[in-house]
């Protein structure tokens, strides 16, 4: 392996700030990633992940903060001068280039001899699996083969970071998957530093060592995969992380992180996330798993059926409350729309959440 | 035991209507009509008359003898020359200062103002800016007084009524055109390539040079093309603000001066006939060079 990936410790960003005009697209955003991590940024369209990308890659200037490379600050260096490989969602690939002038670009524009230029880009095409297309046009390839050479059009630099931008986001449903494993065995088989843009969970769940959840510009959570899932410390997170019901209710008491509340009429326990006081508004959130139909009784609300639909191993159903909730449950047994049933929850799967505090946005 | 009802025979295949559209012809074809209409009437037929016309010389003689006349007589088969002389250099330069000014304006807000501002000289019209000049660059005007006041020159510096007269307002009246060709070529292409070579360690020139160039070089081409048929057509600028008897005598001269000078209507279509044959041959020439560079999309591939 003649690759090998410029060595550092850490990559730092200090408080970047990122604004449009009176549009704070970013706000103080602080991150480390250590080497060889992989990092997801995750979050729901607009919510800056691109942008920090950008910030990194130099694509765009920093309103605010700085970002270090170890004891280096390369918030002022233009891309050129960063070396950080980068995938673009539409790939970038040069049109008029066939697949290996493509992959050696970068190694072109460092001036590099012919020979070594030659010899990392015929190692670079076998660590993506391209042999034989070697001197195709972007046109003449597929999707995901497009994404192979713009993969190794970015690691073939030998780039300290690897950023890319929801690479898998014009792929089909199974090529995804396909890729979603390419990528993580290309980074752990060069032992990569990768920054990864998505607003898929499962996408940031599988691949990631640690995720960053963010939303309109403020990092909300870093943690791995597992500690955002089962513990997520915002209700945005937890809306990211599968959370999909969301009941707005009031507090009746807490207690040790156990938490009453009254939603519609009902009493619905569960465990406290953030700081809640007696008689405020909270939320509580529940994924469709724990939300089971079964009979009247603690922990349950009366719903109507709307929708149900076939999934193979189960039913997903959607269902109202009298109060106009929403929600989604799964269920083994097909239940007719139009029924009312009774849905509930286990406590201990019941996260809640006080009410944000407008413009804390 | 017979369950199968028999399969009736196909009596007739598509309508030939479906045949015909299926070739690519159907009702929406027919808007093509006025159009090739007009195209023969005010094209086909008065290029083939002309065509023909050039090869009946008024004096008689043999049906070559125009074409004789123009390539015996230096005064005339030199308004090839004078021609290219201003064409070829007014399209080259109007291309290379539309380049860059198109790279600016791409990535600039207020492009439509700007954009408004640059093409404004193409609604004049050839005349006004030739007047123009003619004030503007005369030995009396504005530029020349200036110069001399400042003390930059003591004599009067001769702008017009020659070369670089007919030079300025070919530059004026042409760039507006090249300009709007070339910024269409320059936003075509996805910004996202630049980023690319950008994040892959190309300069600024680099970028320029291994991106932007080899994708645009198609469109340059025809860019040239355009412009440089509208300058080897040049006539108005080149009689006001030329030397229409020395250096600036342009081939469309010799054409007018044949058909309303002479009254040799033979002679001015042969005259035409040879600009038409030059315009074609460089047109050709850079439209053929295309083929060395990269024709496809100019987009990073398919999403």
């Amino acid at each position: 392996m003649t690759i090998a990936l410029s060595q550092f410790n850490e990559v730092r960003l200090d408080r970047v700030s990122r604004d449009f005009g009176a549009l704070n697209a970013l706000r103080d955003v602080s991150l480390t990633v250590q080497r060889g991590e992989f990092i997801a940024l995750l979050g729901p369209s607009g919510c800056g992940k691109s942008t920090t990308l950008n910030c990194v890659a130099g694509l765009l200037p920093v309103t605010g903060g700085a970002i270090w490379l170890d004891k280096s600050r390369v918030d002022t260096l233009r891309p050129e001068e960063r070396g950080f490989g980068m995938v673009f969602q539409n790939y970038a690939l040069f049109p008029h280039l066939n697949v290996r002038q493509n992959i050696g670009f970068g190694l072109k524009m460092r001036g590099r001899p012919k020979a070594e230029i030659d010899r990392k880009v015929d190692e670079a095409i076998s660590l993506v699996r391209l042999g034989g297309q070697e001197n195709k046009l972007p046109g003449q390839l597929s999707g995901g083969q497009q994404q192979r050479v713009a993969i190794a059009r970015a690691i073939v630099i030998e780039p300290p970071l690897v950023l890319m931008d929801e690479p898998l986001s014009n792929l089909d449903a199974k090529l995804r998957l396909e890729m979603r494993a390419e990528i993580r065995r290309i980074h752990n088989q060069l032992g990569a530093t990768t920054i990864y843009v998505t607003h898929d969970q499962d996408e940031a769940l599988s691949l990631a060592d640690r995720i960053v959840v963010l939303k309109d510009g403020i990092v909300r959570q870093v943690g791995t995969p597992k500690e955002l899932y089962d513990a997520p410390t915002h209700l945005d997170v937890a809306d990211f992380m599968g959370f999909r019901n969301r009941l707005k209710g009031r507090v009746i008491s807490h207690e040790n992180g156990r938490v009453l509340l009254d939603v519609e009429g009902a009493q619905i326990g569960g465990m406290a996330r953030e700081r809640v006081s007696t008689g405020s508004s909270a939320y509580a959130s529940i994924r469709p798993d724990d939300l089971v139909a079964g009979e009247p009784g603690p922990n349950a609300l009366a719903v109507t059926v709307d929708t149900i639909e076939y999934r193979g191993r189960e039913f997903v159903g959607t269902a109202h409350s009298k109060g106009g909730l929403d929600f989604v449950f799964r269920s083994h047994q097909e239940v007719a729309p139009g029924s009312p049933i009774h849905l509930r929850a286990d406590d201990s799967r019941v996260l809640v959440f006080a009410e944000p505090v407008q413009g804390r946005a | 035991m017979d369950v199968l009802a028999p399969t009736p025979a196909v009596i007739a295949g598509p309508s030939l209507r479906q045949r015909l559209a299926s070739r690519g012809f159907d009702a929406v074809t027919l808007l093509v009509v006025p159009a090739a209409i007009f195209s023969l009437v005010l094209f086909v037929y008065p290029f083939a008359f002309g065509f023909v016309l050039s090869f009946e010389p008024k004096a008689g003689g043999d049906w070559l003898a125009n074409y004789r006349r123009f390539f015996s007589d230096p005064f005339l088969y030199e308004t090839i020359a004078k021609t290219l002389w201003l064409a070829v250099p007014v399209t080259i330069l109007n291309l290379l200062l539309a380049v860059p000014i198109a790279f600016r304006v791409r990535l600039m807000r207020r492009q439509r103002l700007l954009t408004t501002i640059l093409v404004l000289p193409i609604t004049l019209g050839t005349v006004l800016v030739a007047e123009g000049l003619l004030n503007y660059l005369g030995p009396q005007g504005w530029f020349n007084r200036t110069l001399m006041t400042v003390g930059l020159i003591d004599q009067p510096l001769k702008l017009v009524h020659n070369y670089w007269g007919v030079f300025a307002s070919l530059v004026i009246t042409g760039f507006p055109f090249t300009f709007l060709l070339t910024l269409s070529y320059v936003t075509g292409i996805d910004p996202a390539l630049e980023q690319a070579g950008a994040t892959l360690g190309a300069n600024a020139w680099q970028r320029f040079r291994h991106i932007y160039l080899p994708l645009l070089m198609p469109g340059f081409a025809i860019t040239f093309c355009l412009s440089f048929v509208q300058a080897f057509s040049v006539f108005p600028s080149a009689v006001l603000l030329g030397a229409p008897a020395g250096p600036t005598r342009v081939i469309s001269i010799a054409a007018y001066q044949a058909a309303f000078e002479e009254y040799d209507y033979s002679m001015a279509s042969a005259v035409a006939m040879i600009m038409g044959f030059v315009q074609l041959g460089i047109v050709v020439a850079v439209l053929a060079s295309r083929g060395l560079f990269y024709r496809g999309p100019a987009s990073g591939a398919k999403g």
